[in-house]
């Protein structure tokens, strides 16, 4: 659709076009100088790469905009801002979104504004120095094509009252639409944030005059935005995080509801509104409108209070007054299962008929729950519970329910979707399914599922017997990329045209594209992540939409394999050859291998979870969730805070039972063995320092590398010529967990099989962390007197590494027989799958590097050249190399016997 | 208000426009050599000078003269001057950055002349000529050097010194648009734009079309099926990048044949408030860079967009010659242009 022009529009790489149904545009301000002094810092140094990070994590938490800020006085602006936007430029993952120009100096915004392909915004300009200034200042803005901020400022200063808000940008908007014809639409006002409650009476009004000014700008200046700064606004309580969080909340909700489009807000320092205490809002609002004449007393009072108080929950049991239909929704909304059975009873009297009770209340309930998930105001643990009490109101009912033979048995054959979910064959993991499952079950559609390691007969066999309208496979483990190809070819074999979703970890757009997609006749389509499914079932599954979904599917798909071919070929690579002349150049002269306290191998019979739970890296886990941000900033969200809080509550609740009543059990083996570098390999040698049957195989970066970059191999971070060591290690937490599981499966309580699942996951990472820090300390003590608290560990701030083949720097997984071999893994209870997964699903197996140069990389694509080499190496034919390392090969293999 | 633009604007409304199609496959023909390139005060330039197109315009007039007819006979409504790398930072490869200006307003001259002639002719098919400004052969947001991504082989200010110089000598040649064409980086772009709004103030010409402006046409060049330009953008983007100007037209040509530029001209079709050209190239190069779709193969292409109205104004870009041209012509009069969306909010402007 074609947006009217008082649409904001702006673009970096990709377009960002702020409809009104955008809500509010969060600005990155975490690459702004005077605003962050580590930022200041890095550009300040000339560490501008570092400087970049900084972009691109404001990038990956969220920024949809980017503020770049130079104004220092150390600083040759200019120049800072040249070099930081060309550098920003070459990152696309950066460059993707719009960047804000933000300077006082209009040298510096022009100096910007030349380096910037797409549509940014400059931030700001004024009236400050008169009329002329201001539009010879807009006019060349337009020239270049941006937005602009203008500051609420004019010749006699800041405007600071209502009226002088709204009369300096009427009059700067008039200016700017009458004069010279500036696009309204790209107008963004800062009518200035100023403090409250600073016992000055002329700041009173600050904040409703704010919000005034907001309303009466968006009413009367038709395409103006409005955009600032929010923590300014408690810029009298610093130091007390509680009230100015509460502020800014209380602030930005009313903010945006005045009218509010943008703004620069501090994620880190932001309350969920619905989550400030009552006592507290009504004080802060008492203060933002101005409401009482002692309100900065009352506030500056209770300020002092609330300082460390914790937050109170209130149990409102209102709603179990309203009517059966309206309980069981509000049961189903909020996931409370305490009532469930009592309403369904309720409810099958009233229809009198379960399935009618099903179909009715039940499944409007679920469809409130699926709206409210798709429109962002639920997130993915309160889907799960909704699903739970779902799950126990059907249990409730099927006894009830018409058997075959029955006189309404027809009835009960209802038009329900069904939907056959798989983990592949070789796979096991199986959160992600579970999760597409819940998510797919809130939104009407049966679920059948097969569970893990299930081979392509079954899959097929069951499907038809079924009669499903869905096939859904996941897998996590490289492997498994190769097994769906052979599933979808025999679907093809079968002459079904079921419509076949994708989707784990391992899985991509563009794996499906070229490798599944052109084996299989019907609807093949990759899913994101678990929110992605319900369009992509429904419109893969409607007789209206099926035909004309599949055309547009197997177009882009289409599209997608040509542009990969053509990518292959632009593809900046170096010969492997070339990559080996090129290593990581350790410092070996004045290093020497150390050699290890405890030398071979060692098994822990019982690792102690409770000592295991202080090594927890919380973010993974909320991720998996899909709830994203760092631990621990993720529970003072402004969105999500709410939800992580309360899923973190369940989490520690379940490691007290876990802990307790020892639900699982975790074990590991590990061990420290002189090796002897040979070339890209490294030989495991034997006490009398002679060659084992043990060697790992290491691939190299090929990808073209900057001066002084080198293209890395793991093997760089062993000695080149004398004797060194190796570490490597398994560590499981998983034992003994499907009992639990079950208990949980048989009364359908997916939330807390998840969360089981997922809490063990993360204690086996915990297992590997801990473990590392007694080898660094200990075992080996390369390290003895490390003193690192888990939040260090978790940034790596350690003394060399412990990658896992299957992650970046080691991508392949048939190095785990290896290890598993060499320490005798089974002695941990631990075994591998045919495609090289690990049961118990949660366990983590790696080397260990000591060099305190060694680093984590990602290997990227490579070359034809060292797949070869690395298939001789291996001992294994080209093609089971190829098939191994497909996700990172640099080529198409000519032959790909798995593709006819 | 300026006479050709009023009737170019008319022309718009009531056909698919055609433009025409590749000037170098054409100069190719004529198996010219070094001397054809050489005017009497070139005789001694130190360069060798063959294959500078664009000097043509000054060397042998005749022959692009000639091309310009060939296309008109073959039912183009607008050609292009030969001036794609008529700006001192292109011909500073041939040392003759000195002669921009010069090029500029002899190419704008030659077309002129001819399309007034074929106008003559037959006023009921008026002809137009549209100023080519190409995006030379440096990227003011791609580092030359990909161990240096922060440095730059030119700046923008460099950019829009060299476009301003073009825009003044293609205006004062007489032409009826101005034409900025194979963008493949959008700060390239933005520069000629910038010199062009900056030219027009100057000059006190009105900037939008309707007001008797020269109407400017802008055509990005999607790389290839990852549907971003070289810089990385996506055709949306590159959109919201451009359109502060008040263009006539957005569209895509080069690098892509007709069929594979499809789905991205739905794309501004879609969302653009402008008219949509395309001008594709005769297929993809074969394995010896050559292109080698047909005259008959390409309009059926082209037909398919064609009868989705997302057109306003067709030609061809690499390999294509008059005869593609023709068959062009011939489809497009069967279709409809694409209706130019207007906004409620322009309404009340």
């Amino acid at each position: 659709m074609i947006q009217g022009n008082h649409t904001l529009k702006l673009s970096g790489l990709e377009p960002l076009v702020i409809t009104p149904e955008i809500n509010f545009v969060n600005i990155g301000e975490r690459t702004n100088v005077t605003g962050s002094k580590k930022f200041a810092k890095l550009i300040l140094d000339g560490k501008f790469d570092e400087a970049l990070e900084v972009a691109l994590d404001q990038v990956r938490g969220g920024a949809q905009i980017l503020d770049v800020c130079m104004d220092e006085g150390m600083l040759d602006g200019e120049a800072a801002m040249v070099k930081y936007l060309n550098l920003i430029a070459s990152e696309p993952e950066i460059s993707r979104i719009p960047i804000m120009i933000d300077s006082s100096k209009w040298k510096i915004i022009l100096a910007g504004l030349k380096c910037i392909q797409g549509k940014g915004i400059v931030n700001s300009i004024s009236l400050k120095n008169g009329e002329e200034e201001f539009l010879s200042q807009a006019r060349i803005i337009k020239r270049f094509g941006a937005a602009v901020v203008v500051m609420a400022f004019d010749e006699k200063g800041q405007a600071d009252t209502y009226q002088r808000r709204i009369d300096i940008c009427k009059r700067s908007y008039d200016l700017l639409t009458q004069k010279i014809g500036f696009n309204k639409g790209d107008i963004i006002f800062d009518p200035n944030i100023f403090p409250v409650a600073t016992g000055m009476d002329e700041h009173r009004k600050n904040a409703i005059d704010f919000f005034n000014a907001t309303t009466w700008i968006k009413q009367n200046l038709p395409g103006a935005k409005i955009s600032g700064g929010v923590s300014n606004v408690s810029f009298s309580f610093r130091g007390n995080n509680p009230v100015r969080e509460a502020m800014h909340a209380s602030f930005l909700y009313h903010a945006i509801k005045h009218g509010m489009d943008m703004g620069i807000v501090n994620p880190t320092m932001l309350e969920v509104y619905d989550d400030i205490p009552k006592d507290l809002l009504e004080r802060v609002e008492d203060v933002l409108f101005d409401r009482r004449e002692d309100a900065t007393e009352r506030m500056l009072e209770f300020a002092e209070t609330v300082k460390s108080k914790g937050k109170k929950e209130v149990i409102n049991e209102a709603w179990r007054s309203d009517p059966v239909e309206k309980r069981i929704e509000h049961a189903l909304v909020k996931g409370i299962i305490d009532f469930i059975i009592d309403d369904t009873e309720e409810a099958r009297q009233k229809y009198n008929s379960p399935l009618k009770v099903i179909e009715g209340p039940l499944m409007d309930g679920m469809n409130v729950v699926g709206d409210l998930f798709g429109e962002g105001k639920m997130f993915l643990p309160q889907v799960v519970k909704s699903a739970r009490v779902m799950k126990k109101a059907v249990a409730y009912l099927e006894p009830f329910m018409p058997k075959a033979g029955d006189l309404n048995y027809n009835e009960s054959q209802s038009k329900i979707k069904k939907i056959l979910l798989a983990t592949v064959k070789g796979d096991v993991h199986d959160i992600g399914k579970n999760i597409v499952g819940v998510v797919l079950a809130c939104n009407s559609y049966q679920i059948i599922d097969l569970g893990v390691m299930v081979d392509a007969q079954k899959i097929i066999d069951e499907a038809i017997k079924n009669q499903v309208d869905i096939i859904g496979l996941s897998g996590l483990i490289t492997p498994s990329l190769d097994e769906m190809v052979y599933v979808a070819e025999e679907m093809q074999k079968n002459g079904l045209q079921i419509p076949l979703l994708i989707g784990g970890a391992t899985t991509s757009r563009i794996h499906t594209a070229v490798k599944i997609d052109p084996v299989y006749s019907g609807i093949v389509m990759h899913v994101q992540d678990a929110s992605k499914s319900v369009p992509i079932a429904g419109e893969s599954i409607s007789e209206e939409t099926r035909d004309s979904y599949k055309q547009k599917i197997k177009e882009t798909y289409q599209a997608l394999r040509e542009g990969h071919e053509a990518k292959q070929q632009v593809k900046q690579m170096v010969a492997y050859a070339d990559a080996k002349k090129n290593p990581a150049d350790l410092d070996w002269t004045n290093y020497t291998p150390i050699k290890p306290n405890v030398e071979g191998r060692q098994v822990i019979e019982d690792l102690d979870l409770a000592l295991l739970r202080e090594y927890i890296d919380w973010t993974p886990f909320f991720s998996t969730w899909m709830l994203t941000g760092k631990y621990p900033k993720i529970l003072e969200d402004k969105i999500v805070g709410g939800e992580a809080t309360k899923l973190y509550n369940d989490a520690n609740r379940m490691l007290d039972q876990i802990i307790a009543h020892k639900w699982i059990k975790a074990k590991a083996v590990l061990g420290i063995y002189p090796v002897l570098r040979d070339g890209e390999d490294v030989h495991i040698l034997n006490g009398d320092g002679m060659p084992t049957e043990y060697t790992f195989h290491f691939l190299r970066q090929q990808g073209k590398k900057g001066n002084n970059v080198p293209n890395r191999s793991l093997v760089d971070y062993i000695h080149p010529k004398e004797k060194d060591y190796l570490g490597a290690f398994a560590v499981t937490a998983g034992l003994g967990i499907e009992n639990k599981l079950r208990e949980f499966q048989d009364v359908g309580d997916d939330y807390n099989d998840i969360m089981l699942k997922a809490l063990a996951d993360r204690l086996a990472e915990a297992g590997a962390e801990y473990l590392h820090t007694k080898v660094r300390k200990e075992f080996w003590g390369y390290s003895p007197d490390e003193k690192l608290a888990n939040d260090e560990l978790i940034r790596e701030a350690y003394k060399g590494i412990r990658p896992a083949p299957g992650y970046p720097a080691c991508p392949e997984h048939s190095e785990k027989v290896t290890i598993f071999k060499l320490l005798r893994a089974e002695d941990a209870d631990m075994e591998l799958t045919e495609s090289y997964a690990m049961l118990p699903t949660s366990s983590v197996s790696g080397f260990y590097f000591g060099h305190p140069e060694s680093k984590y990389f990602g290997l990227g694509k490579i070359g034809e050249d060292q797949v070869e080499d690395y298939a001789k190496r291996k001992r294994v034919s080209k093609e089971q190399a190829e098939r191994w390392l497909s996700p990172n090969l640099a080529y198409t293999p000519t032959k790909t016997p798995v593709i006819q | 208000m300026n006479n050709r633009t009023a009737l170019l604007l008319q022309t718009f409304k009531k056909k698919i426009m055609i433009l025409d199609g590749a000037m170098g496959t054409m100069i190719q023909r004529h198996k010219l050599t070094e001397a054809d390139f050489r005017t009497a005060s070139l005789k001694d330039h130190p360069k060798s000078l063959k294959g500078n197109n664009d000097l043509l315009s000054l060397s042998r007039p005749d022959i692009i003269e000639q091309i310009h007819a060939a296309y008109f006979d073959a039912g183009a409504d607008i050609v292009e001057t030969n001036t794609f790398s008529s700006t001192s930072i292109a011909q500073e490869d041939y040392d003759l950055a000195g002669l921009a200006y010069e090029l500029n307003i002899a190419s704008a001259q030659i077309a002129k002349k001819v399309a007034m002639a074929y106008s003559q002719k037959n006023p009921d098919k008026p002809r137009f000529i549209a100023g080519a400004i190409g995006p030379t052969n440096r990227t003011a947001s791609i580092s030359p050097d990909v161990n240096d991504p922060g440095f730059r082989a030119i700046t923008f200010d460099q950019l829009a010194e060299a476009y301003r110089e073009q825009v003044k000598g293609l205006l004062d040649g007489g032409v009826d648009i101005l034409l900025v064409e194979t963008i493949f980086d959008t700060l390239n772009a933005k520069a000629a734009i910038y010199a062009i709004l900056e030219v027009y103030e100057e000059r006190g010409l009105p900037l939008a079309p309707e007001e008797g402006g020269i109407p400017i046409m802008i055509s990005g060049t999607i790389t290839d099926a990852s549907g971003r330009t070289l810089s990385g953008q996506t055709t949306e983007a590159f959109l919201i990048s451009l359109s502060h100007a008040p263009l006539l037209s957005i569209g895509l040509n080069c690098a892509l044949g007709a069929k594979e530029l499809r789905p991205y001209l739905k794309v501004l079709s879609e969302k653009a408030p402008f008219y949509i050209s395309a001008y594709p190239n005769a297929g993809l190069p074969n394995e010896f860079g050559q292109y080698d779709q047909d005259d008959m193969e390409m309009a059926s292409q082209v037909e398919v967009f064609l009868k989705e109205g997302l057109i306003n104004v067709l030609g061809g870009c690499c390999g294509t010659t008059p005869d593609h041209i023709r068959a062009l012509a011939k489809v497009a009069e069967k279709y409809s242009p694409r209706k130019l969306y207007v906004e409620k909010d322009l309404i009340e402007e």
